[in-house]
């Protein structure tokens, strides 16, 4: 580990920010909220309790971003991540539930 | 190749009744495959039952009857023993027949 | 040494499975199961279960007795035949991979096999044995896998289901699990299995008539109109998950294999119909 000059390590750490922030646009954002989404439809997976309504949100918002409409792409995604969700609690709560309907 | 028709015909003692089930897709060309294209339309136009020289039931199908198509009918003047043939053709000039021997 | 302590109660007091106080008694459920049904619908003969929506309503009934002189599953029946008797690559057949050279043996399906630890179905058993002599397998689903399953019903047409539920802890896991699946709702229409098929059957759900549970699966496979051709019973299985907008598990995981099982105990005693036709 050679010797490095602290003022050039804050330099560089403040140029690449700027550069991060200057990178940051509508393309990031649904990214970022396609990236939620697959991750809880994900979860959803595992515990084998996706929806197909969530599929067909993500398709759309991928078609979307592709297609260069960002702001429906963004709602798309959100969309996909609260039936992910809404997925996932349905399974939490049959877990408990389902003896209730259990003919005994 | 096996047939695709199977035909039975039992005589009463005024009526014969026929039954018989056809294997074919009829397909009706409205309906698209797993890639959007469309199936082109294969089916049965006519069905013809001839009897004793004679021709005793003619069916005129089209799109709408389904895929392995069962037809039921009865007719009057033939008995036991006599043969009974069945002729299909469809829409791509395909066709296949069979005898059967009224029981 | 506190979080080994804590570690400790957790595994005792925690997340346990909510079957474990109580150890599962399939045979309890089955009469209680059974009871249900024949209770609800007392005019009808026990064994008249295994014939579906045709049980529960006489048009329908009176149009189906016409049509099993000259059943839609005709074709696929011979084709089984068929495939059943020809010989593979290696010179092997059907016969070389089952029990009784694979006739009439039907109503045992689906097994629990101990060495593997998983439900093994008609169709999985079907595959192996293609595996196993250098073919490839059919689809889990219809067409060709459909036919054989097809003819090896036929052959036990009229045997009563025989399913059997080895007194171990993985054979029961795997009933109680298909149990659970049955009971529990999914997808976003908010359907369980039970909601149509214990709560409504002989009702209508849009234009079909609903099947009693009990028996469901003495049928399969089935020519059913709406496919128009062969389907086995993971056939309906993904096509029933889509409908309640679940999207479907692969046609071969366990978790259907366990339904399927549970489902079939549920039956035992009841004669094998298959292979049957369906709206």
């Amino acid at each position: 580990m050679y010797r490095v000059a602290p003022g050039a390590i804050a330099l560089t750490v403040l140029a690449l920010n700027t550069a991060a922030s200057i990178a940051a646009g509508p393309a990031d954002v649904f990214k970022d909220a396609y990236a939620k989404a697959e991750a809880a439809n994900g979860r959803a997976g595992k515990l084998k309790n996706q929806w197909t309504p969530t599929q067909s949100a993500l398709g759309a918002a991928r078609k979307a971003a592709d297609s260069g409409d960002y702001d429906a792409a963004v709602r798309l995604a959100k969309q996909a991540e609260d039936l992910a969700n809404a997925s996932i609690a349905q399974s939490e709560r049959e877990d408990k539930l389902w003896t209730d309907a259990e003919i005994r | 190749m096996a047939s695709t028709i199977r035909v039975r015909a039992i005589a009463g003692s005024d009526v014969t009744e026929v039954q018989a089930l056809i294997q074919h897709p009829m397909d009706s060309g409205f309906v698209k495959d797993a890639d959007g294209k469309l199936i082109p339309p294969h089916h049965i136009e006519t069905v013809q039952f001839e009897a004793g020289g004679k021709t005793v039931f003619t069916a005129l199908w089209g799109p709408a009857v389904s895929k392995d198509p069962f037809v039921k009918f009865s007719f009057k003047g033939a008995k036991k023993g006599d043969e009974l043939k069945i002729t299909w053709m469809d829409n791509e000039g395909k066709s296949d027949s069979s005898t059967a021997k009224i029981q | 040494m506190r979080k080994v302590a804590f570690l400790l109660v957790a595994m005792f007091v925690g997340a346990q499975p909510s079957w474990a106080d109580e150890k599962p008694a399939p045979e309890k459920d089955l009469k209680a199961f059974r009871d249900y049904f024949t209770a609800r619908f007392p005019k009808l003969q026990l064994n008249d279960f295994v014939n579906g929506p045709y049980s529960m309503n006489e048009d329908m009934r009176k149009q189906w007795i016409e049509k099993e002189d000259f059943p839609p599953y005709d074709f696929a029946l011979d084709r089984g035949k068929e495939l059943f008797g020809t010989p593979f690559k290696d010179g092997k057949t059907f016969a070389d991979c089952f029990p009784n050279k694979g006739i009439g043996i039907r109503q045992n399906y689906p097994y629990f096999d101990e060495k593997a630890a998983e439900v093994v179905t008609l169709e999985l058993a079907v595959n192996r044995c293609l595996e196993a002599n250098g073919e490839k397998p059919y689809s889990y689903v219809k067409d060709d896998m459909a036919a054989v399953t097809a003819y090896m019903a036929f052959t036990s047409r009229g045997k009563p289901f025989d399913i059997k539920i080895p007194d171990s802890a993985k054979a029961l896991q795997a009933y109680e699990d298909g149990k659970r699946y049955f009971y529990e709702r999914r997808g976003q229409l908010n359907f369980s299995c039970a909601s149509c098929h214990v709560q409504y059957p002989g009702e209508r759900i849009r234009a079909e008539v609903l099947a009693p549970a009990l028996g469901i699966m003495n049928a399969m496979p089935i020519y059913r109109s709406e496919w128009g051709g062969m389907g086995t019973t993971a056939r309906r299985f993904t096509s029933c998950n889509s409908q309640v907008r679940a999207t479907p598990l692969e046609p071969d995981d366990p978790t259907y294999r366990n339904l399927e099982y549970y489902l079939s105990y549920m039956a035992n005693g009841l004669p094998v119909s298959g292979p049957g036709a369906r709206p």
